[in-house]
């Protein structure tokens, strides 16, 4: 079988220390994270957890089932496989001066993207969209210089009206 | 009326119809024994390491079906609670574990004797709680005792800070939970167990696997009648044993790196694998890839987690193996296997797995073989780990349901003393023999002192080799026969005995031996027999590691009996 990222969802009870069983699971079983974004979910007292993580599906599978063991975990699925809308945000300070600032401004409002910050010697954008896009961005931006970059990680929900 | 956390946590335990708890205390605890001379009904049982209390409330619970309870202080205490907790973990044991924890306000401190106990059993136990409101002590037992003991077993520890057990509050004990996140599945899916069914009904050569998981199901019966209607013959994994009578005309022993010839010859050759209640652990299984190649394979378990982990299963089953038993009971067919069982004979004359050598030296096996015979199988054997382990496995015929405690998952030596007196404190009516090894007992020797005070009558056999046995075994075999570190020096263990007020005898020679079980079994109490047995016997078969469960090597006949075989 071969290797992929997959896109867990995670129900969890919002209680302290759920965030360190679940690394202490994936670490236990040898199992890499690439992103976990959390935080309030509709439900009061659970948060929603995003898992990104590369492996084949069958070690993917016993993850999900690992994960689902946890008293404090509600319900996991892995929506790779469906229909998803996935968001991811970005913040990316970027070198600028007077010469290249205009540039650097039009490849942002190309990508639909915002100035959220304005210094003598740089620029903070603000990117939402899927990875590619952040990725797409990062690299245009890489040629002036990229000073700092913080990115929250792949959030997921399935589309559609049913949960 | 308001209550301290000390007197709830008593009566929350009384709720939950504990009887015996092992323990040691210290400063955190001390609140909580400073209140139980309120609630006599709670046998505290003090021991002499943490680890025996762990270990002895593990026994206590495999013997009974219900979660054996320990206590330990905070850091030390807690920390050496962890083998234990691991122990019960890996073999699906109920337990629950009580810490006492520095005051709240002390936590994170690093006060003195302050360990995150709840951050390091994370990976050892089912669940685990650090009470940080008395208000929730109450909800927190319940909740602890019902994941401890529903669906897959296992511990659960609950980390108490002192100040909670002082402070006050109403007490309340809740009659409902509500766990949004743990849900038990206990009746097999119908149209899985229908599949199931077709293919056992179709099988020309099947086994059944049977695990732990029929042991805790108490699907002892149900087991039996599965087996007998459908013809299937019966191999076990360590823990299995004591799931279905071992004198049955379809039971083949164990399988794995040393079960018999026969047991790895019906699992390697089978069409068709029914895996009830087992987790396909590596022991038993050995080299996964050439494991079973003709074989389709069901697998009923409790856990959906189990399914598929180690071997790819083409009928996954989840349910509490008595329920799905009783549905497949109604399905399946009643039929025979002729030509498979006169082969299955065929290799149980074929692999003299079960024959013992004959020797003027004292063998394990023999001094096993007659513990068997003494006790008629009316015992509980409690056994180290190591070689004192496999010839318990195989060289007692385990024809009584659950007669079988060991220690298979984690494999702790020092596993046999405490959890005897746990098997002994829970089952007082059965006769409770500790198979120890020379090594392990050393382990957890101390707690020969907690069995003469609270007079606990287990018979000890230590199967004295003076070596680290089953290392030394592997050192024979795969390093050369370089004995690094594995020959002991060992103390007088009768003397020992006697010195904690225990009657022993020592046995060297075969015609001993008798005579020694039988006062051992006469003598009212605790009594100890260091049986001198053979320095470099094995335990064969084996399966060499990285091998199939096919290529086990033994003795021929000859080797064991000489030319007239």
């Amino acid at each position: 079988m071969t290797d992929a990222k997959h896109t867990l969802v995670a129900l969890v009870e919002d209680k302290p220390g759920v965030l360190n069983r679940i690394a202490s699971l994936f670490r236990r079983r040898s199992f890499n994270i690439q992103s976990l974004a959390v935080g309030s979910s509709e439900h009061a007292g659970l948060s929603r957890m995003t898992i990104v993580a590369v492996g084949d599906s069958a070690q993917v599978e016993q993850v999900r089932k690992q994960l689902e063991k946890l008293i404090n975990v509600v319900k996991v699925s892995d929506i790779t496989e469906e229909n998803m809308v996935t968001r991811e945000l970005a913040l990316i300070k970027v070198k600028a001066t007077p010469s290249t600032r205009s540039e650097i401004m039009q490849i942002v409002s190309i990508f639909r993207a915002n100035i959220v910050d304005v210094a003598p010697g740089s620029l903070t954008v603000e990117v939402t969209g899927d990875e590619d896009k952040v990725n797409s961005l990062f690299r245009l931006l890489g040629d002036f210089g990229v000073k700092e970059l913080s990115r929250t990680g792949r959030i997921a929900l399935t589309r559609g009206s049913g949960p | 009326m308001k209550k301290t956390g000390a007197q709830i946590l008593c009566e929350s335990l009384i709720n939950e119809g504990v009887e015996v708890i092992w323990g040691i205390l210290g400063g955190s605890v001390l609140p909580l024994y400073d209140t139980f001379p309120q609630y006599p009904q709670l046998r505290h049982i003090l021991v002499r390491h943490e680890q025996g209390a762990a270990h002895a409330a593990d026994g206590y619970a495999r013997a009974t079906h219900r979660a054996g309870v320990c206590v330990a202080t905070s850091g030390p205490g807690a920390t050496n609670l962890v083998t234990g907790i691991a122990c019960a973990y890996m073999d699906s044991a109920p337990m629950v574990a009580i810490t006492g924890q520095v005051a709240r306000p002390f936590i994170g401190k690093d006060a003195f004797q302050e360990m995150d106990i709840t951050g390091i059993t994370i990976p050892i136990t089912k669940h685990n709680y650090l009470v940080t409101d008395v208000a929730e002590l109450a909800r927190t037992v319940k909740e602890a005792f019902h994941i401890a003991q529903t669906g897959r077993p296992g511990p659960v520890l609950i980390d108490i800070p002192r100040d909670i057990l002082q402070e006050q509050t109403d007490f309340v004990y809740p009659d409902k939970l509500d766990l949004a996140g743990y849900k038990v599945v206990s009746r097999g899916h119908p149209a899985q167990i229908k599949k199931a069914a077709k293919l056992i009904n179709e099988a020309e050569q099947p086994v059944i696997i049977a695990g732990r998981g029929i042991i805790i199901s108490q699907a002892y019966d149900e087991l039996k009648e599965f087996a007998e209607k459908a013809e299937l013959p019966v191999v076990h994994t360590l823990l299995g044993l004591g799931s279905f009578p071992g004198d049955h005309i379809l039971d083949l022993g164990m399988m794995g790196m040393h079960g018999t010839g026969c047991a790895n010859m019906a699992v390697q050759n089978a069409d068709l694998l029914i895996a009830i209640g087992m987790r396909f652990d590596d022991r038993a299984t050995a080299n996964t890839s050439e494991f079973a190649p003709n074989a389709r394979v069901i697998h009923i378990d409790i856990d959906p987690a189990e399914i598929g982990k180690n071997i790819p299963v083409d009928i996954p089953v989840v349910g509490d193996v008595r329920s799905v038993l009783i549905a497949l009971n109604k399905e399946i067919e009643r039929r025979g296997h002729v030509d498979w069982l006169s082969q299955i004979e065929q290799w149980k004359c074929d692999y003299p797995s079960l024959e013992i050598r004959q020797s003027d030296e004292l063998v394990p096996q023999y001094v096993i073989q007659q513990i068997y015979e003494a006790t008629q199988g009316n015992a509980l054997v409690v056994t180290g780990v190591g070689q004192n382990q496999m010839f318990a496995a195989r060289y007692f015929t385990y024809t009584k349901p659950n007669s079988l405690i060991s220690a298979g998952g984690l494999g702790p030596m020092g596993f046999e003393l405490p959890a005897a007196m746990g098997v002994k404190i829970g089952c007082p009516d059965d006769v409770v023999w500790c198979v120890a090894g020379d090594g392990g007992f050393q382990m957890t020797i101390q707690e020969l002192a907690t069995i003469t005070q609270e007079n606990i009558a287990v018979k000890i056999a230590i199967m004295n080799n003076g070596y680290l046995g089953m290392v030394r075994q592997w050192q024979e075999l795969f390093y050369g026969r370089r004995y690094v570190d594995t020959k002991l020096w060992n103390p007088d263990f009768v003397k020992i005995a006697e010195a904690y007020d225990i009657p022993g005898v020592r046995v060297k020679r075969r015609e001993e031996v008798v005579p020694a079980i039988q006062r051992a079994m006469e003598s009212p109490g605790a009594f100890l027999i260091d049986f001198l047995v053979e320095p470099e016997e094995n335990i064969y078969p084996i399966v060499p590691p990285g091998e199939s469960l096919a290529r086990f090597f033994e003795p021929s006949r000859t080797e064991l009996f000489g030319e007239r075989f």
